[in-house]
């Protein structure tokens, strides 16, 4: 027999309602959410390091100040699930020590360098992109506060994939050193963008529950396929080559086939051996330590003033 | 279940908003090169605040400095933008093609990032100087260089607010952060003077220009209060030979700008 606790959760998630922080819910759910919420906030801060790479050099200050306002959003988007993770009862410094001691998990993509110019218009074109059809449906997800955070996150990454899709855009109008440029980009971030939605279905051991919980609404592979289907046409009005052999029409299914991906790759940069993992984490590890002592000032200094308060009072 | 429409891109919808100021019209000479002082003093600052982002001490810091260096950034495209308009040229062009001895900024502003101590105590004499600058400067006889003041000096109010909190957090937060702040502003402050320099281009823009040594009793003012609330004691604010705005400048610039500009000039005359 379910607890009443347990009755209400369930009609909860078959009425398709949110369940919000004052509700109960199973410990299976409350880990699940946490585990993504906190993978996602690490995500967004870890890939800031990629295009704040490219900040210092921008070819124009347009962009320069386009490219610092994306970053910056990214460290904003890390704050909101940093702070819907916290209202699952997981303290922020607790995940943010477990991202820095490298026994958190982030997305896969963010440990490939950015080499050119061109890799800031692939990232937003092609990684906010599979970010976006990942996203959009997590809008819905069942936990409230989660939902929330990801309405205001899919707001801006739209705008982030605009301004990827306008920097591919001008190259691929340019000289043709910078046509070159895009293409390769275009080369090296392709394949690892499809595999942001994770491995194929039947490879995919949580996203069965997630589906169940509503936390999750399409399986990787539906909406791998749906970003394919999206990526064709605006590749063409680029004038961008996709990088697979395989990728074709099917009169059949109405989608676009496409060719093998490489999951040894996928895995083997999961478990640590992609291109820049220790570069990455090095680079948040330095940023948090040489913070330290900023940081322990401004708590002895907010003490100080607590204290001081209560004094006058 | 229909619905996850999302990431379809409109051509039409691709133009961005730029934020900066729309010159009412052509600037002199001497105007150009006045609106170089503050447009480089900008850009170089927007640029060394730039690279703090993702490096913070904390997630709301990048996201601070982030905003404070966009705000820089924006004005630097107003001035230079304008500065330009005496000479046919853009503000890239102002940007990315100037050798080191052609940038206007003060000394104070290529000082290098070093730690967080040396930032904020940068920022503080940049961000207290540009707002009694811009305040001034609002009702400046060029329309253009007013317009450009009224819009910067709010935004430079928070810039100054913001560092002048973390000045009393690291002033009187703990032995370390204290030790820090004064080694840095042993490093930082002789560049100060820099600021305050008049040229003999401002007994030219007499109503245009506000004369940078008249911002001085109310920089001192507010670094004074800021003393004796804190107890720290400033440093001597200058060196026996500044110069920035005549283009002598200390070795920080010259990699400053080589980074900045290295992409744009491996492709002299694409588009971006």
């Amino acid at each position: 027999m379910p607890t009443l606790e347990e009755q209400r959760f369930d009609e909860l998630i078959a009425a398709d309602a949110r369940v919000e922080p004052r509700d109960w819910m199973p410990e299976g759910y409350r880990k699940t959410l946490v585990r993504q919420i906190s993978q996602h906030a690490h995500s967004e801060i870890i890939g800031m390091q990629p295009e704040a790479n490219w900040i210092s050099r921008a070819p124009s200050l347009k962009r320069k100040a386009i490219l610092m306002a994306k970053v910056q959003d990214e460290a904003g988007h890390g704050l909101y699930l940093y702070s819907a993770a916290q209202t699952l009862g997981t303290p922020r410094d607790e995940m943010f020590q477990a991202l820095v001691d490298g026994t958190a998990k982030y997305s896969s993509i963010f440990n490939y360098p950015t080499l050119t110019w061109a890799d800031m218009g692939a990232i937003g074109w092609l990684v906010d992109g599979a970010a976006i059809c990942n996203q959009v449906p997590l809008c819905r997800a069942s936990y409230g506060p989660y939902g929330r955070a990801m309405v205001r996150i899919c707001k801006e990454e739209s705008f982030h994939q605009r301004q990827g899709f306008e920097i591919l855009l001008e190259l691929m109008n340019g000289t043709d050193a910078q046509k070159a440029m895009a293409q390769d980009a275009v080369d090296r971030w392709y394949a690892p963008s499809l595999m942001m939605f994770g491995p194929p279905d039947g490879d995919s051991p949580n996203s069965q529950q997630s589906m169940a919980w509503n936390i999750k609404r399409f399986s990787n592979d539906d909406l791998r396929q749906r970003f394919v289907d999206m990526l064709v046409p605006q590749a063409e009005a680029l004038g961008v080559t996709l990088p697979d052999p395989d990728l074709r029409f099917n009169e059949q299914t109405g989608h676009y086939d496409y060719g093998q991906l490489d999951w040894d790759e996928f895995h083997e940069v999961l478990a640590g051996r992609g291109p820049c993992n220790g570069q990455r984490l090095a680079h948040r590890r330095k940023a948090f330590e040489d913070g330290a002592w900023v940081r322990e000032a401004a708590a002895a200094y907010a003490r100080t003033q607590a204290q001081l308060e209560k004094v006058a009072s | 279940m229909t619905t996850f429409d999302h990431g379809d891109i409109q051509l039409d919808e691709l133009a961005l908003d730029d934020e900066i100021v729309r010159r009412a019209g052509v600037a002199t000479a001497d105007v150009a090169e006045y609106a170089l002082w503050l447009g480089d003093d900008a850009l170089v600052l927007a640029q060394q605040l730039g690279w703090w982002i993702s490096r913070a001490p904390e997630l709301e810091e990048d996201i601070a400095l982030g905003n404070i260096a966009l705000d820089l950034l924006g004005h630097a495209r107003s001035l230079l933008s304008y500065a330009g308009s005496a000479s046919g040229r853009t503000e890239d062009d102002l940007a990315y093609w100037r050798g080191e001895r052609d940038f206007r900024s003060s000394q104070l502003v290529e000082q290098p990032n070093g730690d967080y101590a040396h930032t904020i105590v940068r920022q503080l004499a940049a961000a207290v100087s540009m707002y009694e600058l811009y305040s001034r400067l609002q009702s400046s006889g060029d329309a253009t260089l007013a317009a450009i003041a009224a819009k910067a000096v709010k935004e430079v109010a928070y810039h100054r607010e913001h560092c002048v909190e973390w000045f009393r957090r690291l002033a009187l937060g703990t032995d370390e952060s204290r030790r820090r702040l004064e080694i840095a502003l042993d490093h930082v402050w002789p560049y100060v003077g820099d600021l305050f320099r008049d040229e003999p281009l401002i007994d030219r823009l007499e109503g245009i220009a506000v004369r940078p040594s008249s911002l001085r009793p109310a920089f001192d003012a507010v670094i004074d209060a800021l003393a004796a609330e804190t107890g720290i004691v400033f440093p001597a604010a200058d060196t026996a030979r500044g110069g920035g705005r005549r283009g002598w400048h200390t070795e920080y610039l010259s990699l400053l700008l080589a980074e900045m500009q290295v992409l744009a000039r491996e492709h002299p005359g694409a588009t971006w």
